[in-house]
């Protein structure tokens, strides 16, 4: 029973890993249909970002959920304005431009923080579970995760901004009609997404070391996830994140931890070729 | 054969130029870095051809060329004489090529999706690789070696005789003629009607289609001979490292490749060539002092390449090359006589 129990958390806490970590991908990809290749590295920057702010003596969660955010939006906007605003509608070469991105953050990590593992300790510590120690960490980030999905739902569905975000998304031509500009939604779409990145890196900070190449860690999780989900943002990221989040951990618990990875990724391509506009475009039409 | 421009033809008087001073080169340096150089042009080359002239972008090329290696050390552990070894390096990586290639193309999954699709291939590969430790993991006699890799597997010999060892010198010239064929190969199939689709697929898709070609065969095809150039360029680098870990499925190795091919130009097999040569230099250089990360450098090099010239380097050469001898031309009279019917994808920007 306590087994049942552990592994039915485990699965939870994969799929909030999936969910957390992708959000900030699918909003950039399903809004502005833009591929972040540099996605994993915003989330590393989040990370550093909290660990930079903890050794200064600044408290750990006004850190992960306020500074990093707010830092790597503006890395976000930044890049934005310099990159990505040049390159819209040409989805090949903003792939190949976020992934020149994502070189040069690492080079720029590298530069200032040197290629060793920094890391700081998770701030809530661990509970028993009959035989079995769980980390009461994990708890916290499934609530983060949870929190945040209902948090971007009530944007989208409820504010004024979040009807013109929908609006930009599903057709650009009506929203400027209206008098709106869809070039400045876009910027704000992708720094809200670049603040997301840098949620999920600092609340994920504490449980692994960090490391400058970390994001190559997140990024292929993120982006089979968000692919695979579709062009809406909220379910089909939650949708995916289920599928994928129990059959990793239902292998991972099965067999072995690096074929619960393998599955995933393999399950990622079957399903694209099957639904090659992921699964809400396949059952629920173009709808967030 | 005719003589079509938007093929591009080859040039006998450079490629001959080109051939003895790669055969020249040992007289006047040392081989190693130079193999490796080679070896490096021939993997940009794969793809230069696929993404230039098919427009097909396979985002993780780096599992052919590491898949080449490893079966290749594999192989050779297994058999000890390295002419079949050698063939298998082209096939397996081409087999996997197609069945993933026909899953995509006869699926009607295109540029985006591809690009996800190959990079997870990639990953998948690194993963398993890298998670193959201990004695559990063995083909034959060859242990997988988990992160490690597999060292100390015999290196190419002269074929039929197992005892005469090829290296140093004679690996060099091996990687010349492979780069100089492989050359060759690419420059007879542009100029076949296999050349000629690839090129219109490339160009409008849908108007093959109804032309009556089967376009998703063609992509197939030219995925696979890629892979197997990969794979090839994959073998002569077991050869020269002596040793094939899982890093020749990683990221790094896949952002490498594809920097080289865009940077040095797209729509010719030249650009590649150059693109591997230099950037690879750059990186050897780089790599002997600590101030400056070479992923910084890669980085912001492809970032400005995507903004300032999307064809790369050669082609706006090219370009400016060719905008001066027009005018050039016009100087002296001869405006109007030799207007060129549409423009040659190399000088497209």
């Amino acid at each position: 029973m306590d087994y049942a129990e552990v592994i039915g958390l485990e699965i939870l806490y994969m799929i909030a890993f999936l969910v957390l970590t992708s959000a900030g991908l699918a909003i950039v990809f399903g809004m502005m249909r833009v591929i972040n290749l540099a996605h994993g590295e915003f989330v590393m920057l989040g990370g550093y970002t909290t660990i930079a702010c903890d050794k200064a003596g600044i408290n750990i969660y006004f850190a992960m959920l306020v500074v990093s955010p707010l830092v790597v939006g503006m890395v976000g906007l930044v890049v934005e304005r310099t990159i990505i605003r040049f390159l819209y509608g040409r989805m090949i070469d903003t792939m190949l431009a976020t992934w020149g991105l994502s070189l040069l953050l690492i080079g720029v990590v590298t530069l200032i923080f040197g290629n060793t593992a920094v890391s700081v300790p998770a701030p809530i510590s661990g509970y028993q579970v009959g035989e079995f120690q769980m980390g009461g960490y994990n708890l916290f980030i499934i609530l983060v995760t949870a929190a945040m999905g209902i948090g971007m739902w009530g944007v989208l569905r409820f504010t004024r901004a979040g009807l013109i975000a929908r609006g930009a998304m599903q057709g650009p031509d009506v929203v400027s009609a209206l008098g709106y500009n869809p070039r400045q939604v876009y910027m704000i779409t992708f720094t809200a997404g670049a603040a997301l990145s840098g949620l999920a890196g600092g609340v994920l900070a504490p449980l692994t070391g960090l490391l400058p190449s970390s994001g190559g860690a997140y990024i292929a999780k993120a982006f089979i996830t968000v692919i695979t989900g579709g062009a809406a943002v909220i379910s089909g990221t939650l949708s995916s994140g289920i599928i994928f989040g129990t059959i990793n951990q239902i292998v991972s618990f099965a067999i072995h931890p690096v074929l619960g990875e393998i599955a995933m990724l393999v399950l990622a391509i079957i399903l694209l070729r099957l639904m090659p506009k992921g699964i809400t475009g396949r059952f629920f039409g173009d709808r967030t | 054969m005719t003589d079509w421009p938007s093929a591009g033809r080859i040039r006998w008087g450079w490629f001959l130029l080109a051939a003895a001073i790669l055969v020249l080169l040992p007289l006047v340096t040392e081989t190693l870095t130079p193999t490796l150089l080679l070896i490096w042009a021939l993997f940009a080359l794969s793809l230069g051809m696929m993404w230039g002239f098919a427009g097909l972008l396979s985002f993780g090329h780096a599992a052919y060329f590491g898949l080449g290696a490893y079966t290749y050390a594999i192989a050779v552990l297994n058999i000890g004489e390295s002419t079949v070894p050698l063939l298998l390096s082209l096939i397996v990586p081409a087999a996997v090529a197609a069945a993933i290639g026909a899953m995509m193309f006869y699926g009607r999954i295109s540029d985006v999706y591809m690009g996800v699709i190959t990079l997870v291939v990639t990953l998948i590969l690194f993963k398993f690789m890298s998670a193959t430790a201990g004695d559990a993991y063995k083909i034959g006699a060859a242990r997988l070696g988990g992160f490690n890799g597999i060292p100390g597997y015999p290196t190419l010999n002269a074929p039929g005789f197992p005892d005469i060892s090829l290296f140093g010198m004679p690996t060099y010239y091996i990687c010349a003629a492979a780069l100089l064929l492989s050359y060759l190969l690419w420059r007879w199939i542009l100029a076949r009607s296999f050349g000629r689709v690839l090129i219109g697929i490339r160009e409008n898709e849908m108007r093959c289609e109804l032309l009556g070609y089967n376009v998703a065969a063609y992509k197939t095809g030219i995925f696979a001979l890629s892979a197997a150039m990969a794979g090839l360029a994959g073998c002569l680098f077991a050869n020269w490292a002596e040793i094939v870990t899982p890093a020749m499925f990683g990221l790094s190795q896949a952002a490498e490749v594809l920097i080289w091919v865009i940077v040095g130009g797209l729509g010719t097999l030249i650009g590649p060539i150059l693109g591997a040569v230099v950037l690879g230099y750059v990186k050897i250089l780089l790599g002997q002092q600590t101030l400056i990360d070479n992923s910084l450098i890669l980085g912001a090099l492809l970032i400005f390449v995507v903004l300032a010239m999307p064809r790369g380097v050669v082609p706006a050469l090219q370009l400016v090359w060719g905008s001066i001898r027009r005018r050039a031309r016009a100087r002296s009279g001869r405006h109007g006589t030799r207007r060129r019917l549409g423009v040659s994808p190399a000088e497209r920007v």
